[in-house]
């Protein structure tokens, strides 16, 4: 689609130093607009630190950074929500009073944030809290507060860090339910996180961090395509028993089997090359009974474990 | 601007609407009223206590000279034998017996008087009786001796030199103490002021990293805005603090004194003429009326003004310096009991003003260490106010100390708020352990 073209934040060569440690080491990260775009790395690889940078929050040692093709400027906090991994509220605080006084620093003025707060206390069913303090709120109840601080003042960039948890599955989908919305009305999404089914189901774009480096970037469907290794699951029944095993085996070295003796079913993980596809499939329907034929496709949490392998072994 | 404006705000709230502080700032006064009336009451209660103490006067002398005094009042007992004065004196629950025998000469009936009482005697009744007795006794001496109790007085009379400014002004001894004390007073507002509400700015610090909400606030503002905010707000709430304290401190005291119908005298003390002498020497009187007299008009020469000017330029600045540095601690620990190591080295120069200020200032308030001590950043704030009574230029503070004063203040100012802030920046997002002082020099470079 065309809307992907243009990023919202490109990040160039970014490099970020504590004392002798690296935690950036030259980075470049293109989010594209309009997208969910997964940031993954192991605990300590630099994301935090990313994030922190993209906030304004500390500054790269070198490196540019552009929103929406302009350099970063602080009167960009307005256009950016950030939802820490680590996050709170003041205790002694009433909600609303709270929600407003974030909202405020955000840049709304006190009309506009108190008619935004209550489209969204009404919307995520929390309008009785409005005068509670945050130290009567269970956990969940405070990410909720959380959230809408966050995506309040309706940026154009949103950053969640690990926005699931501490909340039940019933708000994980329904928090979920509300990122996505907001991708429909126009906002950029970073998600960093290390739940890799949440990325699966959510995130067009990943990059992968890794030791101050990103290794991998990219769209997630041709992350996945380029991840592939030509495996195949096939649930098979042979007609004429060991002949037509190896017969099959001849065609495509099988990489795993099981063999269900109850249903005689053989359970195979085969690698096939593309163009003996319809050769391999006539062969397996003409000699036996095909009740499943499916591509291994790597998880992204394959993926994620497998280039940190890699790297490490390089290294 | 407006950021820091809605920062200073919530501060300024959180620190009035907090119950603990709200019941601090009621109940002080009240309790500090309550204690003054207290002590007044008690006062009063033990002045009107009268032990009365009866007197078998066998002798010819001191007759008519016990006469009822605060705290003990006599009772004369007349034709009884000693054991049957006693017996009275007993049976009438009186506190003690007073017993002259009868002689010659009144040295000798004085050295074998005799005080009985139940127990061992109370020492304030002790020294009433024993006073009349001396001041007999002396009169005694005195005639025998051929001298008239003016002679006496004028020989015992001491000595004052008198002393005088070059501009002519009478000036009076201890007149520096004095001027320091009222210096003092300004300075060790400034101390407390410092102390408490630095130590507000620190918590409040430490609970916004501890409940992780600085992690939300920081991406919205500036980490020198929010602490900028913090302390401007707290420190609005501090001020609004001592003016409640003030102003309703002085109105409970006055309601109090009117009701209670107390006299505020007692509660000032009054320096005692020497024992012995009372009433010798009417001269005394007048020098200590005159003394007074001059405190007086010293107390209104103290440029009244000129300290207030200063005290807010002192205050501002002292309280700027101290409460970003306990700003920077709150953000280098994660708990209030971390804290320790990094506090005593900021309150050591306070301490150190105050102490160098009573000691050093009260005696010489232009002697080298007081001028030291004004002029070091750390210390100034407190050490100048103590100086400034003496007023600025010929015969007070030399106009050059005070400018460099103040200059080095405003420069350590710029400089602690600067790298305060950079521990700050950096102390906020670090969790888990206490650092070193390695670690905090290490932060400045981040």
């Amino acid at each position: 689609m065309q809307r992907h073209m243009e990023p919202i934040l490109s990040i160039r060569e970014v490099s970020k130093s504590y004392g002798n440690f690296k935690a950036l080491d030259k980075v470049s990260l293109e989010v594209p607009a309009h997208s969910i775009y997964g940031l993954l790395g192991p605990n300590g690889a630099g994301k935090t630190t990313l994030i922190r940078i993209i906030n304004q929050i500390t500054f790269p040692d070198q490196g540019e950074i552009l929103l929406g093709g302009v350099p970063l400027k602080p009167e960009h906090v307005a256009h950016i929500g950030y939802l820490p991994e680590e996050r709170g509220l003041y205790k002694n605080m009433k909600v609303g009073e709270q929600a407003l006084y974030l909202a405020q620093l955000k840049g709304l003025s006190r009309a506009d944030a108190r008619k935004e707060l209550n489209y969204w206390f009404e919307k995520l069913d929390i309008g009785d809290w409005w005068n509670r303090k945050v130290q009567e709120l269970s956990k969940g109840m405070a990410q909720k507060i959380q959230f809408i601080t966050t995506v309040l003042h309706r940026p154009r960039l949103l950053i969640f860090d690990e926005p699931f948890s501490g909340f039940d599955p019933i708000n994980a989908a329904l928090i979920k339910d509300q990122i996505l919305e907001l991708r429909r009305e126009g906002a950029s999404i970073i998600f960093s996180t290390h739940r890799m089914e949440s990325v699966e189901e959510l995130c067009e774009y990943i990059a992968l961090i890794h030791r101050s480096h990103k290794i991998l970037e990219g769209r997630l469907a041709n992350i996945k395509k380029a991840y592939r290794k030509n495996q195949y699951r096939v649930r098979w029944t042979p007609r004429d028993g060991d002949e037509g095993l190896n017969g099959m085996q001849v065609m495509a070295p099988v990489v795993r089997s099981a063999f269900d003796p109850d249903e005689k079913i053989w359970d195979f993980v085969v690698r096939l090359e593309d163009e003996k596809q319809s050769e391999f499939m006539e062969y397996l329907t003409g000699r036996g009974v095909l009740t499943a034929f499916q591509e291994v496709i790597p998880s992204v949490n394959d993926i994620f474990i497998q280039t940190v392998q890699n790297q490490e072994t390089d290294a | 601007m407006r950021k820091l404006g809605l920062i200073i705000r919530r501060e300024y709230l959180a620190k009035v609407r907090n119950k603990s502080f709200v019941i601090m700032t009621f109940l002080s006064p009240i309790l500090l009223v309550g204690m003054v009336v207290l002590i007044a009451y008690l006062t009063k209660i033990n002045d009107n206590e009268k032990r009365i103490v009866s007197v078998l006067n066998e002798s010819s002398f001191f007759q008519g000279d016990f006469l009822p005094q605060p705290g003990v009042s006599f009772v004369r007992l007349q034709d009884l034998s000693l054991e049957e004065a006693k017996d009275s004196t007993l049976s009438m629950g009186y506190y003690g017996l007073l017993y002259l025998e009868d002689g010659e000469r009144l040295d000798w009936v004085a050295e074998r008087a005799y005080l009985y009482t139940r127990e061992a005697p109370s020492t304030s009744v002790l020294e009433r009786i024993e006073r009349i007795l001396e001041s007999g006794l002396r009169l005694y001496r005195l005639e025998e001796l051929g001298m008239s109790p003016q002679t006496y007085a004028d020989l015992g009379a001491g000595y004052e030199i008198n002393t005088a400014t070059f501009a002519g002004e009478r000036s009076v001894k201890g007149i520096n103490e004095f001027k320091a004390l009222v210096g003092g007073g300004f300075g060790y507002l400034i101390m407390m002021f410092i102390i408490i509400y630095g130590g507000f700015v620190m918590r409040s610090v430490i609970e916004e990293k501890t409940s992780r909400i600085i992690e939300i606030i920081i991406s919205s503002v500036k980490p020198f805005q929010l602490m900028l905010g913090k302390i401007i707000g707290t420190s609005l709430a501090g001020i609004t603090q001592f003016l409640i304290w003030i102003i309703s401190a002085s109105l409970l005291m006055v309601l109090v004194l009117i009701f209670l119908d107390l006299d505020p005298a007692i509660l000032l003390e009054r320096p005692g003429t020497a024992p012995g002498l009372e009433g010798f020497n009417p001269a005394d009187q007048l020098q200590t009326d005159a003394t007074t007299a001059l405190i007086v008009e010293e107390f209104l020469n103290i440029p009244m003004g000129l300290m207030i000017g200063f005290f807010l330029v002192y205050f501002v600045l002292g309280y700027l310096i101290y409460s970003s540095i306990y700003a920077a601690i709150g953000a280098a620990v994660d708990n209030e009991t971390d804290t320790q190591q990094f506090i005593f080295p900021i309150i050591l120069p306070l301490m150190l003003a105050i102490y160098v200020g009573f000691f050093s200032v009260f005696s010489n308030p232009h002697g080298p260490i007081a001028v030291g001590f004004s002029i070091f950043p750390l210390t100034s704030p407190i050490v100048m106010m103590m100086r400034l009574p003496g007023g600025v230029g010929e015969g007070g503070v030399p106009v050059w100390q005070l400018v460099l004063s103040i200059v080095l203040l405003i420069l350590t100012f710029l400089a602690i708020v600067y790298l305060a802030s950079r521990i700050y920046r950096v102390g906020i997002l670090m969790y888990g352990k206490k650092p070193t002082y390695r670690e905090l020099l290490k932060w400045l470079k981040y």
